[in-house]
C-alpha cells in the first residue's frame, strides 16, 4: 500500500482493486493489493512463483474470497462471490489448463458458453458467430473441428474466442504462452492488440520479461504477496523489472553454518543426458551435472522448465535417450527403480499426495514400503512392525515431527503429509536426495527444521539435489545453483558468484534468444 | 502408541465390519424378496408358498443345503480371482476363459497320466489347470504391464476364445468313442474326493483355504502391504520402488491360476469329464460377487453362498411350479442391485 501507483490519468480505471488481502493458513498470499485495470489497455503481472499473481486474479474471477479489501467496476463498489458474478461483470479468465471439453467440437463448447442458447441447439448459427468474431479479430480456429484435435496454439484461440463470446471485456490470461511455440505466441499477441485497439482490457500474467515488454502497456511487478512496483512500459527495463522481482534483503534466510567440508566423492553423474518430451511435459537436453557427498546442489527454474523430469530422471522413471547416468562410481543408466532406491537415493517429490504416498494406508504403513525389505521377516511373510515403529519414532524425535502413525495418509494435510515423506525418506542414511520443494506447505518452524536435517544429512556424507523457486532458500542451502530453462542448464554457478538478478535474467529466460 | 490402544482399535473394526457385512447381507435378503415377491404376485402365483419352495428345497435339507454348497465352489474360485488382481487396481473380467483353460490343461493330465495313483495324479492336475489359466492370464498381464492394451479388454474378449480352444482339443483329439463334444469318464484316482454321499468335493476345502490365505497374505506379509501401495497409489508406490510392471504380470497370472484352478475342480470333481462348453458361467459370476462383495474374503464367502442359494433354488421352483427359469434372474438381479446401492449406506471398500 505503501508503494505509489503511477495511475493513468486520461480515464478512469475500469476495475480497481483496492486493498485487497488473502490469507491461506499462515501464508499472506495477497497483502494489500492495490491494482487498476483499464479498458484498451494490456496489464502485465508479474512475479516469480509465489508471488501471489494467480492468488489475486482468481479474487478477481471470484475463485476466491479476498479477506479485506474492496473491488470496484466502473466506480461502482460490486461483490465477487463467483466466476458467475464475474462474469455478470463481463469479467473472463483463460486458465493455465484449458477448460474446453475434448470430445466436442469448438462449436459445440461455445455453445455451451452461450447465455441464450435455446432448446435447439442451432450449430449453423453458433459456427456463424463463432466465424463473425474469428475474422475480427483473426482469431481464426475451425468451428466443426474436435476440440482434441486442436493444436495448443489453436485451444488458447478457443478459450479466448469462448470468453468473446460470451461478452467478456475484461480478459485474463494465466501464463497464455508457458506452452506456446514462437510462432503462435507472436499469432497470440497479434490477436491480444487488435483485442487491446478495440477496448477490451487485458490482464496478462506471465514470467517471461520480453513478452511483457513486446505486448503491455502498464506493468504490475508483486513480490511475497505485496505490490513490488507499478509502472509503464515506457519506464521501464528487462533490468529494472528483475531488480523489483527478485531483489530483497535476506532475513531470516542468513546462510545457515555448515561445516565447511571438501567436496567428496561424486555421488552421482549425469553425463550429457537428454531425454524424450512425452505429451505436454518437457524434455531434457544434453545435461550435465555432477552431485558430490556432502554437498547441496540447488536446481531452479520457473516451474515446468524440466525439474520434475530431471528428478524423475535420476530416480530411474524417465529413460535417458543418451548420455549415462553414473551412480557411486558404477554405471546406473538403465537401472530400475527398486535398484536405484536401493543404492540409498532418497526422494522427497513435490506433491507428496499424489507422488508418494497411498491414501488409505496408515502413515505407518506408508512409511514401511520404500524400505520393506528392511523390516520383511519370515522370508517376506511378516513385517516387523516394532522395529519400523522404533526407527521412525527415533528419526520423528530427531527431526522434532510428531504423526500418528495409525492416522490414514489421506487425513493428514498438506503439511503433515510432507512431514511424513521428509521422515520416511530421511531415516535411512540415504546416500543422495532428492528434494523437489522440500518446504511447500511447511510452516516456517517446520521449515526451518526440515532444512536443518538436510543440513544434518549433508554433514553425514549425503549429497543433496535441491528442487526450489525460492531463491532465498537456494542462496543459503546450495553450494551450487544450477538454473534449467527449456530442459537445457542455461547457468551454473556458486552462489557467491552470482546474484538474485543473474539467475532472475536465465530463468525468465531472458538471454535465451538462441533457442527460437 | 500403546499396544492396548491398537488392539482395542483392530477389535471395534473388526466388530464394525461384521455388523456392517451382515447387515448389508440381511438387508439384501430382505429387499429383494420383498420385490421379487411383487414379480411373483404379478404372475399369479402365492409369493409364501414360492419362497417356502424355494428355501425349503434349498435350505431345508441336507440334501438341498449340500447342493448349495456345491453351486457356490467355482464361485468362490473365480471370484477370488477377481478380488486378488482388484487388489492392484486390475481388472480381471477373464474368470470365464481362465476357468475353461485350467480345466482344459487338467484334462491333459487326467487323460495322459491315467495310469498315475491318486496322490500324485491329483496334485498334478490342480497344478496344470492353475498354469492353465495362470497362462491364459499372462498374455493380458503382459500388455497391460508393457502399455499397449487395457486388461479388461483382454481378459474379456480371450474369454470368447478359451471354449473354443477346448472344443478344439475335445473334439479334435480328446473326445471318448461316443461322443464327439466330450472327453471318456477320468478315472477314479483323477477325481477330486467328495464329502460322504454328497456331491460336495475337495474345491470347496481348497476355495475357503484360499480365502483364508488371501486375507491373511495382504493383511501381513510383505508382499501385501506392497499391494496394498499399488492399489493405492500406482504411481507413489512405482516412485517408492516397488516394481509395478512385475506385480501385474504375476498378480494378474495368479488370478488366471485361482480360476484355473476353479476349472479343474469343476472337471475333476463336479463334472468327472470334459464337456465342451461345460461352464455355466462361474467365471462372470464369480466378478458380480467379487466387485459385490469389496473383495472382502468373508464378503465373497456370504455372497457366494447366496448366489448358489437363489440358482439351486430357482432350479427346483423351476421344477415344482410353473414359474420359468428366467424369473430367478430377475431375483438375483434384484439382489445384486440391493448390494450395489448399499455402497452409499455403508462404508466402501476397505483397505485390509
Amino acid at each position: 500500500m505503501t508503494d505509489q501507483l503511477t495511475t493513468e490519468a486520461q480515464t478512469p480505471p475500469l476495475i480497481s482493486l483496492r486493498g485487497i488481502s488473502k490469507s491461506f493458513g499462515e501464508v499472506k498470499a495477497n497483502d494489500q493489493i492495490d491494482l487498476d485495470v483499464h479498458a484498451s489497455k494490456v496489464l502485465a503481472l508479474l512475479g516469480e512463483n509465489g508471488a501471489g499473481k494467480s492468488t489475486l486474479v482468481k479474487i478477481l474471477y471470484g475463485f476466491y474470497q479476498a479477506d479485506s479489501g474492496t473491488i470496484e467496476h466502473q466506480g461502482k463498489p460490486v461483490s465477487i462471490q463467483s466466476p458467475q458474478d464475474a462474469r455478470a461483470l463481463q469479467i473472463g479468465m483463460v486458465f493455465q489448463n484449458f477448460s474446453l471439453i475434448p470430445a466436442f467440437t469448438v462449436a459445440e463448447n461455445m455453445a455451451l458458453f452461450f447465455r441464450d442458447l435455446g432448446r435447439v441447439m442451432d450449430l449453423k448459427k453458433i459456427s456463424g458467430r463463432i466465424e463473425t468474431i474469428s475474422e475480427r479479430y483473426n482469431l481464426r480456429v475451425d468451428p466443426a473441428a474436435l476440440v482434441m484435435d486442436l493444436s495448443v496454439g489453436d485451444l488458447q484461440k478457443a478459450e479466448i474466442l469462448k470468453l468473446l463470446l460470451s461478452d467478456s471485456r475484461v480478459l485474463i490470461l494465466d501464463e497464455p504462452t508457458r506452452v506456446l511455440a514462437p510462432h503462435e505466441i507472436e499469432a497470440l499477441f497479434e490477436v491480444l492488440d487488435n483485442l487491446r485497439a478495440d477496448g477490451f482490457a487485458i490482464i496478462l500474467i506471465t514470467h517471461k520479461l520480453k513478452e511483457v515488454m513486446d505486448i503491455a502497456d502498464q506493468i504490475v511487478v508483486l513480490r511475497n504477496g505485496r505490490v513490488a512496483g507499478s509502472l509503464s512500459v515506457a519506464e521501464t527495463s528487462e533490468q529494472k523489472l528483475i531488480e523489483m522481482m527478485f531483489a530483497r534483503p535476506v532475513t531470516e534466510f542468513q546462510r545457515i553454518e555448515r561445516p565447511q567440508s571438501e567436496a567428496g566423492e561424486a555421488l552421482l553423474e549425469l553425463k550429457n543426458v537428454s531425454t524424450q518430451a512425452e505429451g505436454a511435459r518437457m524434455s531434457l537436453k544434453a545435461i550435465d551435472l555432477e552431485v558430490r557427498s556432502g554437498e547441496i546442489v540447488g536446481i531452479t527454474g520457473v516451474s515446468g522448465n524440466g525439474q520434475r523430469e530431471l528428478a524423475d530422471l535420476v530416480l530411474g522413471r524417465l529413460p535417458a535417450t543418451t548420455g549415462s547416468i553414473v551412480l557411486h562410481g558404477k554405471d546406473a543408466t538403465g537401472f530400475s527403480i527398486r535398484r536405484i532406491r536401493r543404492e540409498g537415493v532418497a526422494f522427497i517429490p513435490e506433491s507428496p499426495m499424489a507422488m508418494a504416498v497411498a491414501p488409505y494406508m496408515t502413515v505407518l504403513e506408508n512409511m514401511a514400503v520404500p524400505q520393506i525389505e528392511r523390516y520383511a521377516r519370515n522370508g517376506g511373510f511378516t513385517i516387523d512392525w516394532d522395529t519400523i515403529r522404533q526407527e521412525y519414532t527415533a528419526t520423528m524425535e530427531q527431526l522434532d515431527i510428531t504423526l500418528s502413525f495409525y492416522a490414514l495418509a489421506r487425513s493428514l494435510s498438506g503439511g503433515n503429509l510432507q512431514r511424513l515423506v521428509i521422515v520416511r525418506e530421511l531415516a535411512h542414511q540415504p546416500s543422495l536426495i532428492i528434494a523437489s520443494y522440500l518446504t511447500s506447505g511447511l510452516d516456517v518452524r517446520s521449515a526451518i527444521a526440515a532444512r536443518e536435517a538436510l543440513v544434518q544429512a549433508c554433514a553425514r556424507g549425503a549429497g543433496v539435489l535441491f528442487f526450489s523457486d525460492d531463491l532465498d532458500e537456494l542462496f543459503a542451502l546450495s553450494d551450487r545453483l544450477i538454473v534449467l530453462h527449456s530442459g537445457k542448464i542455461r547457468g551454473h554457478f556458486t552462489p557467491d558468484e552470482t546474484s538474485y538478478e543473474q539467475i532472475g535474467y536465465l530463468m525468465t529466460g531472458s538471454e535465451a534468444s538462441d533457442e527460437h | 502408541m500403546s499396544t492396548s490402544a491398537e488392539s482395542g482399535r483392530r477389535s471395534s473394526v473388526i466388530i464394525q465390519m461384521l455388523s456392517g457385512t451382515v447387515g448389508r447381507y440381511l438387508s439384501m435378503l430382505v429387499i429383494a424378496l420383498l420385490l421379487f415377491g411383487i414379480i411373483i404376485l404379478i404372475s399369479g402365483r402365492n409369493p409364501i408358498t414360492s419362497y417356502r419352495e424355494l428355501f425349503g428345497s434349498t435350505l431345508g435339507s441336507w440334501r438341498g443345503f449340500s447342493e448349495v454348497l456345491v453351486a457356490m465352489t467355482p464361485m468362490v474360485l473365480t471370484a477370488l480371482a477377481v478380488a486378488l488382481p482388484a487388489r492392484i487396481g486390475l481388472i480381471n473380467v477373464g474368470g470365464e476363459g481362465q476357468l475353461y483353460m485350467g480345466a482344459c490343461a487338467a484334462t491333459w493330465g487326467a487323460l495322459t497320466f491315467s495310469a498315475a495313483p491318486a496322490w500324485l495324479l491329483l496334485p498334478l492336475m490342480i497344478v496344470l489347470g492353475m498354469l492353465g489359466g495362470a497362462l491364459w492370464a499372462l498374455i493380458p498381464g503382459l500388455l497391460r504391464a508393457m502399455g499397449l492394451v487395457n486388461e479388461t479388454i483382454t481378459t474379456l474378449l480371450l474369454n470368447a476364445v478359451a471354449p473354443l480352444l477346448v472344443a478344439y482339443f475335445v473334439f479334435g483329439f480328446w473326445h471318448s468313442p461316443m461322443d464327439t463334444n466330450r472327453t471318456p469318464n477320468f478315472v477314479e484316482a483323477a477325481r477330486l474326493p467328495t464329502l460322504a454321499d454328497t456331491r460336495i468335493d475337495l474345491g470347496l476345502l481348497i476355495g475357503i483355504f484360499l480365502l483364508a490365505a488371501f486375507w491373511l497374505f495382504m493383511r501381513y506379509t510383505r508382499w501385501g502391504l506392497e499391494m496394498r501401495a499399488i492399489g493405492g497409489n500406482p504411481e507413489a508406490a512405482q516412485r517408492n520402488g516397488v516394481p509395478v510392471k512385475l506385480y501385474i504380470v504375476i498378480v494378474l497370472c495368479a488370478g488366471g491360476a485361482i480360476a484355473g484352478l476353479a476349472g479343474m475342480a469343476q472337471v475333476s470333481g463336479y463334472y468327472g469329464v470334459l464337456l465342451t462348453g461345460f461352464s455355466r458361467g462361474a467365471g462372470f459370476l464369480g466378478f458380480l460377487i467379487s466387485w459385490l462383495s469389496f473383495g472382502n474374503p468373508v464378503s465373497i464367502l456370504l455372497t457366494s453362498f447366496l448366489v448358489a442359494v437363489i440358482l439351486t433354488g430357482g432350479s427346483m421352483l423351476q421344477l415344482t411350479t410353473a414359474l420359468p427359469y428366467a424369473v430367478i434372474n430377475i431375483l438375483l438381479a434384484m439382489a445384486l442391485f440391493v448390494v450395489l446401492s448399499g455402497i452409499n449406506i455403508f462404508p466402501g471398500r476397505r483397505t485390509t
